[in-house]
């Protein structure tokens, strides 16, 4: 992407040289008021102590990491342990959200590859197909698949009808049925990011690859899969991170029997615990892991630039 | 096409009728989700000029974060349940209702006129109340219905068909019923033994659901689930044989109430709202459509007969002690957090 702004893009650049910084300023205040801002509050918040029933006192306080890195048991006197209950929960979310990538990763790249080697006029129509689920709400579509996966919904009523089964499959209440929720609601954000990379590949470098006598396998694992990588991780991006902090899908299709990182931080502001502190130091070692992952997807890709340039 | 513009005519009416309302001022509601008809609404715009804003919650802890988070000053009343009114009243979010300022206040009915969460009623009037148990299909499971054991120690037919509300209060509430012990319990055995049974029972548990109680229900998808009254007679008329428990260890009480917030920007259209509620007819609406009973006296005139019959609101002779949710202290709510944190990692 870079590659093709900068080879594409000199005239442009020089022509708007010197009101460049003052154009950008929109974006960068609305980026300064509508991202950093409410980040830098949380920040603050995380380390205040919490007032009772929500809200926060403005004394520095440490108590919300403590509570979150030691267990100190039921009524908080016991001697400090690590606490093992915050790490279990980030730890479901990212194996769910890791499955619900994987999930996605293993239907979105084949439609993805079979949308871009489409004839050019039909792409469009495609696309356009692909994101029109997407154009209801999510509540509404996360409920619909409820009606659709539960033990009297239509999916087990037509399994046992045709008589592959004679009792309902257990889906909805189990973490199959978040991943397969987490998996629908994001399979857009990773089929478009990759069908930008792949309608961009050259495909004579493919027949070349195959006069060279390269088999097929052969020739996705060199050529087409390193050509379109930075699509791929994209696509896994953003549906990773978007998994990893939803509620939807976990409280509708899992039965909120377990907190996810998401509904625990939900719970500190809306739910009974009122922490509104732990809360905040929650999102932050939520956000502290996204940005580390994100840290390293671009040195990554700094170092393939360097190693392809 | 024809639908179309049908639509965009009667929306331009409306935002004309709207416009024509403005002049009269306007009252901002924030209110529970699914809880007062829209013709009710419709006709205290009709009746005093006054256009009405309203906004959902789904949750009284909700409410509560929303407000603190600063919205007080945009709405003019709000809907909390009985003990979110002291909470707020302790917190100082409500406004007093001076002597007078109500005309139909004297409607209330004696027995809630003076309750514990509002002595004397200086920031609030009854709208609904009803209880919390559960609700059991009958057609599923033979067994006597009337005890917390379904919930908390179910016998075998019955595990992994059961909801619970997602909401720590009702649930800590009834375990407390179940085991016998007092709510908001300081003695740390009783806490340590709520905290093992309600991990204990877990294990039986299908789901934490509090917005799909009746769904679960109705769709099949548990045979057991806690819910309000209300919902369950909803659910009742959509599944027949979904029958409301009154558990014979006690069961859960609830009031909301409406409550006259702290720097209401229409305060006197708030009055005005809180005294047309307090109307039997208008009140009685609120109950048919929502299947809750009113704290309003003169209004079982306007009532459904099958609301005032009932199962759901005619508790048999043998239930137990319905009680409130108890509103514990700071100490007492951080074991409570933290035994619902165990619950639910």
């Amino acid at each position: 992407m870079a590659a093709g702004a900068a080879s594409g893009g000199s005239a442009t650049t020089d022509t708007y040289k010197e009101v460049r910084t003052w154009l950008l300023l929109p974006a960068w205040v609305t980026l300064a008021i509508l991202v950093l801002a409410p980040v830098f509050m949380m920040l603050i918040y995380s380390f205040l102590t919490k007032e009772f029933r929500g809200g926060v006192i403005w004394e520095f306080s440490l108590a919300a990491y403590d509570q979150f890195f030691f267990d100190r048991g039921l009524f908080g006197d016991d001697p400090a342990k690590i606490e093992w209950t915050y790490i279990l929960i980030f730890w479901r979310s990212i194996w769910q959200a890791g499955a619900a990538t994987i999930l996605s990763l293993a239907i979105g790249f084949p439609t993805a590859y079979f949308i871009a080697t489409r004839p050019e006029k039909s792409r469009a129509l495609w696309v356009f197909l692909i994101t029109i689920p997407y154009w209801v709400n999510l509540l509404i579509r996360t409920v619909s698949m409820k009606f659709l996966l539960r033990d009297q919904g239509p999916l087990n009523d037509f399994l046992i009808n045709i008589g592959l089964i004679d009792s309902p499959i257990h889906i909805v209440n189990t973490n199959f049925a978040v991943q397969l929720g987490l998996f629908y609601s994001y399979l857009p954000f990773m089929v478009l990011p990759i069908y930008a990379a792949v309608e961009r590949y050259n495909f004579s470098l493919s027949e070349a690859a195959a006069d060279l006598y390269a088999s097929k396998a052969t020739t996705l694992r060199r050529i087409l899969l390193p050509t379109v990588k930075p699509g791929v991780i994209a696509g896994c991006i953003l549906v990773f991170v978007p998994s990893m902090g939803s509620f939807l899908a976990p409280d509708l299709l899992g039965g909120a029997k377990n907190f996810m990182i998401g509904s625990l931080i939900e719970e500190q502001f809306k739910g009974n615990a009122g922490n509104w502190p732990f809360g905040a130091a929650a999102s932050m070692v939520l956000m502290t892991m996204v940005l580390i992952l994100l840290m390293f997807y671009a040195r990554q890709q700094a170092r393939s630039e360097k190693a392809g340039g | 096409m024809k639908n179309l513009m049908k639509t965009s005519v009667a929306a331009f009416a409306l935002t004309i009728g709207a416009n024509a309302a403005a002049a009269e001022g306007e009252l901002v509601l924030y209110h529970w989700f699914e809880y007062i008809p829209q013709d009710l609404l419709d006709k205290f715009t009709e009746e005093t000029g006054v256009e009405v804003t309203m906004d959902t919650y789904d949750g009284n802890e909700a409410m509560l974060a929303t407000l603190k988070a600063g919205a007080i000053g945009t709405y003019d009343l709000a809907v909390p349940s009985d003990y979110m009114v002291s909470i707020m009243a302790g917190e100082g979010m409500l406004d007093t209702i001076a002597d007078g300022e109500l005309k139909n206040k004297g409607n209330i009915e004696p027995e809630w006129a003076d309750p514990s969460f509002d002595p004397g009623r200086k920031h609030s009037i009854p709208y609904q109340w009803g209880s919390t148990a559960f609700s059991v299909d009958t057609a599923v499971y033979s067994g006597d219905i009337n005890t917390t054991d379904l919930i908390f120690n179910p016998p075998a037919e019955l595990s992994g068909r059961i909801n619970v509300v997602d909401s720590q209060g009702d649930v800590l509430a009834l375990a407390s019923l179940h085991m016998g012990i007092p709510q908001c319990s300081t003695d740390r055995d009783q806490l340590k033994a709520l905290n093992e049974m309600v991990q204990g029972a877990k294990a039986h548990w299908a789901s934490f659901n509090s917005d799909t109680a009746k769904e679960v229900l109705v769709a099949g998808d548990v045979t057991v689930g806690m819910i309000y009254d209300g919902f369950a007679a909803k659910a009742r008329s959509e599944r027949e044989s979904l029958q409301y428990a009154f558990p014979t260890q006690g069961y859960i009480a609830w009031m909301d109430s409406v409550v006259l917030l702290k720097d209401a920007p229409n305060r006197d259209n708030a009055l005005k709202f809180m005294d047309f509620l307090l109307e039997p007819e208008n009140i009685a609406a609120v109950s048919n459509f929502a299947r809750y009973n009113n704290g309003v006296s003169g209004s079982s005139e306007f009532l459904d007969q099958d609301l005032v019959t009932q199962p759901e609101s005619n508790p048999h002779d043998a239930a137990g002690t319905p009680v409130f949710v108890e509103v514990c202290d700071e100490e007492t709510q951080a074991v409570y957090d933290q035994i619902w944190t165990n619950l639910k990692k």
